[in-house]
């Protein structure tokens, strides 16, 4: 049964404006400006966070869980997002961060790293099969992962089909706490320290799981300022076993390309690479390809739209902390028997999202499709958006799909109304005589 | 019989930089009439060739997008130079592209048995000094 989508990007009607920021900006054309303000089309929406970082207005935002809401469990587990780490300028250690969130109130830590490394494996396991689909597309980033459902639904088929690390992050956390601190499972909740919407709305409505192990998503931006203090107090004292360097680089692109194939992937980062990407993907230009890792953001998760630091500076304090740690490979550090005892692949099919097809009935289609040609020609084609639709092409197929009006052009209402004043000032004269 | 649906795009000569322009737009629209799976990608990537084709072969034509109960069919329309040696110009790796269009990296020679391979019905007839017409069909699962 198809759930009542859920999208953790959210318009904050009284601050919209109804300017054509987010318009332009959206990849899937998933905004049209309607009445005044924006309106986000759940069928098309990847809540990848574009129009979060160009509204001016700050009237696009992320719903994610408020840090109270730890205390509705007995026991709060954090998982932080690795990215959490470059947001501290100069830190030599993630564990520093990890007792920084012990500090604030997480009865414990885990990190989403470490669900990387884990996912690296369980990939590198899944690499040595026969007969993959090429390239395998990386599933990390939920934002491309529903990309593909709405856009390349035939690329569905090569998206791995292994758990995000976020997930058996939480997994691993929940059942090792359980086991030692012999407590009730219902004792023990799972956040996730987030860097964008596309997570949150991969934990309400989870992608190739039927239900998610993360019970809530706090955004990095909401807890940088308490963790601060904290890390700047302990940046002296190392003495816990954290993830590899290379469960920590996954939070910057090409590192999970890096760690699960070096011998031959691709990673792209920017929603809108992934899009040009993909297309190759899908017109078989890319079948000598391994391994695909796409992330929505530019610089890989550390350009989440609720980070703090910007992007490049995290990625370089990603790298400086990486170049430090030891070199050990999940390979090594992962036994097989983490994959056996835990589960890594998905209890749940990733169905395609059906976006863009004019019609179900493809004779009706077709002639949407001829009417919305005839209707691009005596379109202006300055791609304005004044109409609220963010080009001529998508006004065309809005009102195909019957949501508008060519009326509501003002270019070709303006027309129209000159004639109308001709014809009235002709009748008016008429009339005179 | 009338086509359900059609759409034409002309190709100009040695025009790289629109090059590929055509066959997306035909990806795009085929997407939303409905068209999807393999079909889909085998049209996606012959439409491609044939386009890249015009551009590095022909002195300029048209490329057809026509629609049928059960079948895609695509048809590239050129006005010359035409091809004295279809056998040749059939075979892998036998190509005649520019030093232009090598350095852009084209002319493998694969274009023409990519395209026949990929479509379920294919045609060429070609007359040296008139033109060359491709005429390629999809059956729709």
């Amino acid at each position: 049964m198809e759930e009542r989508p859920y999208h953790s990007v959210r318009l904050a009607k009284e601050l919209c404006k109804g300017c054509t920021n987010c318009l332009k900006h959206c990849p899937t054309e998933a905004i049209r400006v309607r009445g005044g303000r924006a309106h986000i089309l759940d069928t098309h929406c990847i809540d990848c966070g574009e129009c979060i970082r160009v509204c001016e207005n700050h009237a696009k935002i992320a719903e994610t869980d408020h840090f109270s809401m730890i205390r509705q469990f007995k026991y709060a587990i954090a998982l932080p997002a690795p990215t959490l780490y470059g947001q501290f300028r100069g830190l030599q250690n993630p564990e520093y961060v990890i007792e920084a969130l012990r500090c604030i109130g997480f009865a414990d830590v885990f990190e989403v790293a470490r669900g990387a490394d884990v996912v690296t494996r369980a990939i590198r396991e899944k690499l040595k099969q026969p007969d993959l689909p090429k390239p395998l597309i990386s599933s990390a980033c939920p934002a491309v992962v529903r990309l593909i459902q709405v856009r390349f639904p035939d690329l569905l088929d090569n998206v791995v089909d292994i758990r995000q690390p976020m997930e058996v992050a939480a997994n691993i956390a929940k059942t090792e706490f359980i086991k030692k601190n012999n407590c009730k499972p219902e004792d023990v909740g799972c956040f996730f320290i987030t860097p964008c919407p596309a997570k949150m709305t991969a934990i309400r409505r989870p992608l190739g799981q039927k239900k998610s192990d993360v019970d809530g998503a706090i955004s990095i931006l909401e807890i940088y300022g308490q963790l601060l203090p904290y890390v700047e107090k302990m940046m002296n004292d190392p003495s816990y076993r954290p993830a590899t360097k290379y469960g920590v680089a996954w939070s910057t692109s090409d590192g999970e390309a890096n760690a699960v194939c070096p011998e031959n992937s691709l990673s792209v980062d920017g929603i809108n690479n992934v899009i040009r990407v993909l297309e190759e993907v899908e017109n078989y230009k890319l079948t000598d390809l391994t391994y695909f890792e796409g992330n929505a953001c530019l610089g890989g998760c550390v350009g989440g739209p609720l980070t703090f630091e910007n992007n490049y500076v995290a990625k370089n304090t990603i790298r400086q902390m990486v170049s430090r740690m030891p070199e050990i490979h999940p390979d090594k550090d992962i036994p097989t028997s983490i994959l056996n005892k835990y589960p890594m692949k998905n209890d749940d099919e990733v169905l395609p999202r059906d976006a863009i097809k004019l019609d179900d009935d493809m004779a009706v289609a077709m002639k949407k499709m001829t009417t919305m040609n005839e209707i691009i020609e005596r379109l202006p084609g300055y791609d304005c958006g004044s109409c609220g639709s963010p080009t001529c092409r998508t006004f065309a197929e809005d009102i195909v799909r019957g949501y508008c009006t060519e009326m509501d052009c003002i270019h070709i209402a303006r027309v129209k109304i000159k004639d109308m004043a001709k014809q009235m000032l002709e009748i008016a004269q008429t009339e005179r005589s | 019989m009338e086509p359900l649906y059609t759409g034409s795009y002309h190709v100009a000569k040695d025009d790289y930089t629109s090059a590929g322009h055509a066959s997306a737009d035909i990806k795009r629209q085929l997407k939303q009439i409905g068209v999807s799976g393999d079909v889909l990608r085998r049209v996606a990537v012959a439409s491609y060739e044939v386009e890249l084709n015009l551009v590095i072969h022909s002195l300029g034509g048209d490329l057809t997008l026509n629609v049928y109960p059960g079948l895609v069919e695509l048809i590239s329309s050129d006005i010359g130079p035409g091809i004295p040696d279809l056998k040749m110009a059939m075979k892998e790796g036998y190509s005649t592209a520019s030093e232009m269009a090598r350095s852009l990296g084209f002319g493998a020679g694969m274009g023409l048995p990519n395209m026949k391979r990929n479509a379920d019905d294919f045609d060429i007839k070609s007359t040296v000094g008139v033109g060359t017409t491709i005429t390629m069909g999809f059956h729709l699962a």
